[in-house]
């Protein structure tokens, strides 16, 4: 009997080696892994919507084929590129802004602020 | 408005990320990928770039602004090892959360590239099997034993490593790493992930000049041969003998060099810290090309030793690596450089960073006067892929910019 490969299966497999998770919850690191899936896929639709877009620009039928056929130009290829680079940068905002926070420093919050301004 | 002459529209932002995947060279037995699957490539590769160009500077940041600081006033000292260094990065949420990101997108990135070679193995395994059966080139040794080294562990992370076959004759392990190398790098290898090669080949040619004709050429350690093609291509009256521990990728990589024009290199399953089965003086040039860190730390020694001995007089062994720990380079970019070793499933990577590989080099026979030392970077076709050499970001050991290390066998 020929042996078969299930690539569904064995497309997720685990690299052997005990694995490190970063987060102090590995459940929130577990969920963030799931994101990071979702995230992909949407990125993924994106550009299968961009392409079927681009494809009736050039009077080209659409087709499964022609989709899987489709090649962009340079100016094509990075306008797609520049999209994912904003993408990624909208979906990831809040680390951007973990990062300014450290650049500033320590900041008053609002209630500070409100605190200092209600006195007499 | 005051100034009336000055064109108010910014420059439009220039776009200078990753190239589309569909730029990548198709050979004769690369897998076949629909338009889902490259996106997922274009997605990861840009994925990759946004953290080493976005998220990674902020773990530097975050080092500078509290990591330091808190551990300075606690123990009242500096850092003394980078160890130490990592350990304090462990606990800020900013390490934390790049880390889970960096080791979540290397994982999606293997799946991704499972997916594809996986779902097609019976006609890639067949395409490679008629391309190498009965070829005196292949030389797999069915008995061969896989050293600890590289059987422990599923090397950075990816699943059944360098020599696991799911079936007789399986080589989706390496049409996985080829197809999806883009995406870890973002481009940066070129069409053929062959950057680091073509860099190597030019800089011996520049280096050592037109006298330098190597019959024999002997890549270590040279996985599925797409460092080495390069060289054998600059070289193409040479003999070039490629070894490497797993059978799939000697197969991949044959059937993948035929299918390139390239027929001057044999492909040998072998442990490459004794390679008795050549002759001493066999050889006018032993290369390995970001290897060491593959191998461990007890079998480096024996490797150079055996480059020794194969070494014809005059014949050269260079080494294409990533920097060295040298106590010139700060202690947080050695622990940062280390995150590979510890959470990418490189084990030898950290103890291999710290040796002084000129010792080392002398220890094995090669002369004071006669060491070898330079820079290579990816060559790439500019027009299409990002240039390493022009890129100022750091991606702490992913950067396809190596240091080259050496030695000339005296005469």
């Amino acid at each position: 009997m020929t042996q078969t490969i299930d690539p569904i299966a064995l497309a997720g497999s685990k690299a052997k080696g005990k694995r490190p998770w970063f987060l102090e919850n590995p459940d929130i690191e577990r969920v963030m892994n799931i994101n990071l899936a979702l995230i992909q896929e949407v990125a993924v639709m994106h550009e299968r919507m961009d392409t079927i877009e681009r494809l009736l620009e050039r009077g080209d039928t659409v087709s499964k084929a022609s989709i899987d056929g489709y090649t962009p130009t340079k100016e094509e290829a990075d306008e797609r590129g520049m999209w994912m680079q904003e993408y990624i940068a909208r979906i990831f905002r809040i680390i951007q802004q973990d990062r300014e926070a450290i650049a500033r420093g320590k900041e008053d919050s609002s209630e500070d602020v409100a605190e200092e301004f209600a006195k007499t | 408005m005051a100034d009336t002459e000055r064109d108010p529209r910014p420059d439009p932002i220039e776009y200078d990320g990753p190239p589309d995947y569909r730029v990548v060279g198709r050979h004769g037995v690369y897998p076949e990928t629909n338009h889902d699957e490259i996106a997922r490539f274009n997605f990861l590769a840009q994925m990759n770039r946004h953290l080493s160009t976005k998220i990674m500077p902020g773990v530097g940041e975050a080092f500078d602004a509290r990591v330091e600081p808190t551990f300075k006033k606690k123990k009242k000292r500096d850092f003394e090892s980078r160890h130490e260094v990592r350990k304090a990065l462990l606990e800020d949420p900013m390490f934390q959360w790049w880390s889970a990101l960096r080791r979540a997108t290397m994982e999606t990135r293997q799946q991704a590239g499972r997916w594809v070679t996986l779902r097609q193995a019976e006609e890639l395994n067949a395409k490679v099997g008629e391309l190498t059966e009965g070829d005196e080139r292949l030389v797999l040794d069915p008995k061969f034993k896989q050293p600890r080294s590289t059987e422990a562990i599923d090397h950075h992370c990816m699943p059944g490593s360098y020599h696991t076959e799911l079936v007789p004759g399986d080589i989706t392990g390496p049409a996985n790493y080829d197809a999806g190398i883009f995406a870890t790098t973002g481009g940066m290898l070129g069409r053929y992930n062959d950057g680091g090669g073509v860099a190597v080949a030019e800089w011996v040619k520049k280096t050592f000049g037109d006298d330098f004709k190597p019959k024999r050429i002997l890549d270590i350690g040279a996985g599925l041969g797409h460092n080495v093609l390069p060289i054998a291509a600059a070289f193409p009256d040479a003999e070039v003998i490629a070894v490497d521990a797993g059978a799939p990728m000697l197969r991949y990589g044959l059937a993948r060099a035929k299918s390139m024009g390239i027929e001057n290199v044999t492909f040998i399953q072998d442990d490459v810290s004794d390679l008795s089965r050549f002759e001493d003086e066999s050889f006018d040039w032993v290369q390995s090309t970001m290897f060491l860190h593959e191998t461990s730390y007890k079998t480096m020694p024996m490797i150079f030793a055996e480059t020794q001995r194969l070494l014809k007089p005059g014949g050269i062994v260079l080494h294409v690596e990533q920097p060295q720990y040298a106590d010139t380079m700060p202690l947080f970019e050695q622990a940062m450089r280390d995150w590979d070793a510890f959470y990418n499933n490189e084990p030898f990577w950290t103890k291999m960073h710290e040796v002084d590989l000129d010792e080392w080099m002398k220890k094995a026979g090669f002369g004071d006067n006669h060491l070898i030392h330079g820079g290579v970077a990816a060559v790439v076709d500019k027009d299409v892929f990002p240039d390493a050499a022009d890129d100022d970001s750091e991606d702490f050991g992913r950067k396809a910019a190596w240091h080259v290390i050496g030695a000339k066998k005296v005469a």
